[in-house]
């Protein structure tokens, strides 16, 4: 039996303390994350919600060492973001699917693979098995131009997926998805979560995506990018689509939704 | 269905506008022929009449602008009814000009290409290099390719050589100039997703920016092979060279054969529009491997 702090240590997946990250820009600095706290625990999905400049992306970024954080520190698995990126321990999925155009869907999920250096044999298994997860079995020999929008994404998610890591870093995937589709995927991320165990970190600026996904949401205000919330969603594990309607849910998302207004009325109402 | 409207599409404008050209050039070897014909009829001591006068600048053997049948019969001459050894063939001095000139923008593309590697990838390259590529193609090639010549004769490089190189100094350029933007053309994005898998620069060179510069590198390849041409012909002017379409042009000019100058013009055309076509294929079938939308 390891002690208790051992335990809690390494089962922490993303600590931050009294983190900071100062833009220097053409107009002056820009500080774009002040005083971040945070601890992500493994099998945590945790949200990230606020208006554009609160930082959620530039956290999520730091996480994955694209960008350097100017104060503070931050661990990922013990370790520095390099480190951890060095050792891929994350998946990255961005706001747009950024798959190569020039490549088939198999051949794209098997980019970080080939990067990774897996044999072929490997590749195809795991190319089948995340396409399989994200149900675009069939698809393999479609270019990126001839899927749908929702398709696309599904896609990058598989790729993201495919080398097994641990920890997925999802900076707002469903954004410029209509309502359906993203209600859609919003389950099927569920499932694929509950059946794979991964930490995700999901970043959205939608109040009813945050409480769905969510077993903690981080909210967070502008000018300067902070921390104001942190929410631990007392929703089951299991979350039929329906469950958006239930009492739990919507006091979830009124204190999210109060805490954004709390983060943004002392400037833009001042 | 197909036939009619590539016949509607393609034929009638092409066919319409080469009419037109034609009918323009037909009016033009009157005009500028007609004085030659007054001249010697006055010399003759009488007048011509128009109707006498018109088949006349048609046929002259020295005109100032040679009738487009005179061209193509020239051509027609110079190309099917003379052996392709022989001095005299057309195809022969195409050839000459062809090889040198295919020689000069194979060379020209991978030195346009290394160049667009080390500009993307080497900062100092890039600031110091850049400025120096485009200084190159501000010097009329006409004022360097002699000094060219000249300079490699004097170190014992003659031949297809020198011509070689004056083609690769006028090809490399838009390649350099395309592939740069081609190897930077990949989105932020796209680069931040190689940073994320910690790939290693040649991959992401490879698996990135490589397949993404490739409609980029065909553009400028089509404007290299046809530059190419230019250069190899200009290569063959200062020299005085006995072979190659440069060499007819100046044996034309020498001896007033405008007809063999147009002809050797059109010959010249020919080859650069064959290659341009070439590239132009390549262009397809590759972007059509890379599963470009058709």
């Amino acid at each position: 039996m390891t002690s208790m702090s051992d335990r809690s240590l390494s089962d922490t997946v993303v600590s931050a303390k009294e983190l900071g990250l100062t833009f220097q820009t053409a107009d002056g600095p820009v500080t774009a994350l002040t005083g971040v706290n945070l601890a992500v625990e493994k099998g945590d999905f945790v949200s990230f919600i606020g208006p554009s400049g609160c930082g959620k992306t530039t956290f999520l970024r730091v996480i994955a060492d694209l960008e350097k954080p100017t104060s503070g520190t931050i661990t990922i698995n013990g370790m520095s973001p390099e480190e951890a990126r060095r050792r891929r321990a994350y998946g990255y999925v961005f706001q747009a699917a950024a798959l190569y155009p020039w490549r088939t869907i198999e051949k794209n999920i098997a980019l970080p693979l080939e990067i990774m250096g897996h044999s072929r044999d490997e590749q195809k298994a795991r190319v089948a098995r995340t396409l399989d997860l994200v149900n675009l079995s069939g698809f393999e020999k479609k270019y990126p131009w001839q899927l749908s929008g929702g398709m696309q994404q599904r896609a990058s998610i598989a790729r993201a997926l495919a080398f097994d890591a641990d920890l997925l870093l999802m900076d707002e995937p469903f954004g410029a998805l209509d309502e359906i589709v993203r209600d859609h995927l919003n389950e099927q991320l569920l499932e694929l979560w509950a059946r794979t165990n991964k930490t995700i970190c999901f970043v959205t600026h939608s109040i009813p995506e945050a409480v769905y996904l969510s077993t903690k949401i981080v909210v967070m205000s502008p000018r300067p990018g902070r921390v104001t919330d942190i929410i631990e969603s007392p929703l089951p594990k299991e979350r039929p689509l329906d469950i958006r309607e239930t009492p739990e849910f919507l006091e979830i998302a009124h204190r999210v939704r109060e805490g954004l207004r709390a983060g943004h009325s002392y400037e833009e109402h001042a | 269905m197909e036939q009619a409207s590539f016949l509607r599409d393609r034929l009638l404008p092409i066919g319409t506008v080469l009419l037109a050209l034609l009918a323009l050039w037909y009016v033009f070897v009157v005009v500028l022929n007609a004085p030659f014909e007054r001249d010697q009829a006055a010399r003759a001591g009488g007048t011509i009449g128009f109707m006498e006068l018109l088949p006349k600048t048609m046929a002259q053997e020295r005109p100032v602008l040679p009738a487009p049948h005179q061209v193509f019969a020239e051509l027609w001459d110079t190309t099917v009814n003379k052996a392709i050894t022989s001095k005299r063939s057309l195809v022969y001095h195409s050839w000459i000009t062809l090889s040198a000139t295919l020689l000069g923008f194979s060379m020209g593309a991978v030195l346009g290409v290394l160049l667009a590697i080390g500009i993307v990838h080497n900062r100092a390259m890039d600031r110091s290099l850049m400025p120096w590529v485009i200084a190159s193609q501000t010097i009329p090639i006409l004022a360097i390719a002699p000094m060219i010549i000249v300079v490699l004769n004097a170190v014992g490089i003659s031949g297809l050589m020198p011509k070689a190189l004056i083609s690769t100094y006028l090809s490399f350029f838009p390649v350099v100039v395309g592939m740069v933007k081609g190897l930077r053309s990949p989105e932020q994005i796209q680069l931040d997703l190689m940073h994320t898998y910690n790939a290693s620069p040649a991959q992401t060179f490879w698996k990135l920016r490589w397949p993404a510069s490739m409609p980029y590198l065909f553009t400028s390849l089509k404007v290299a092979v046809a530059i190419s041409l230019v250069g190899a012909i200009v290569g063959e002017l200062p020299t005085g060279a006995v072979a190659g379409l440069g060499a007819r042009l100046l044996a034309g000019s020498y001896y007033g054969q405008t007809v063999q100058i147009w002809a050797a013009l059109f010959m010249a055309a020919a080859v650069a529009a064959l290659l341009v076509i070439i590239v132009g294929i390549a262009h397809t079938r590759v972007l059509k491997r890379m599963g470009a939308r058709t």
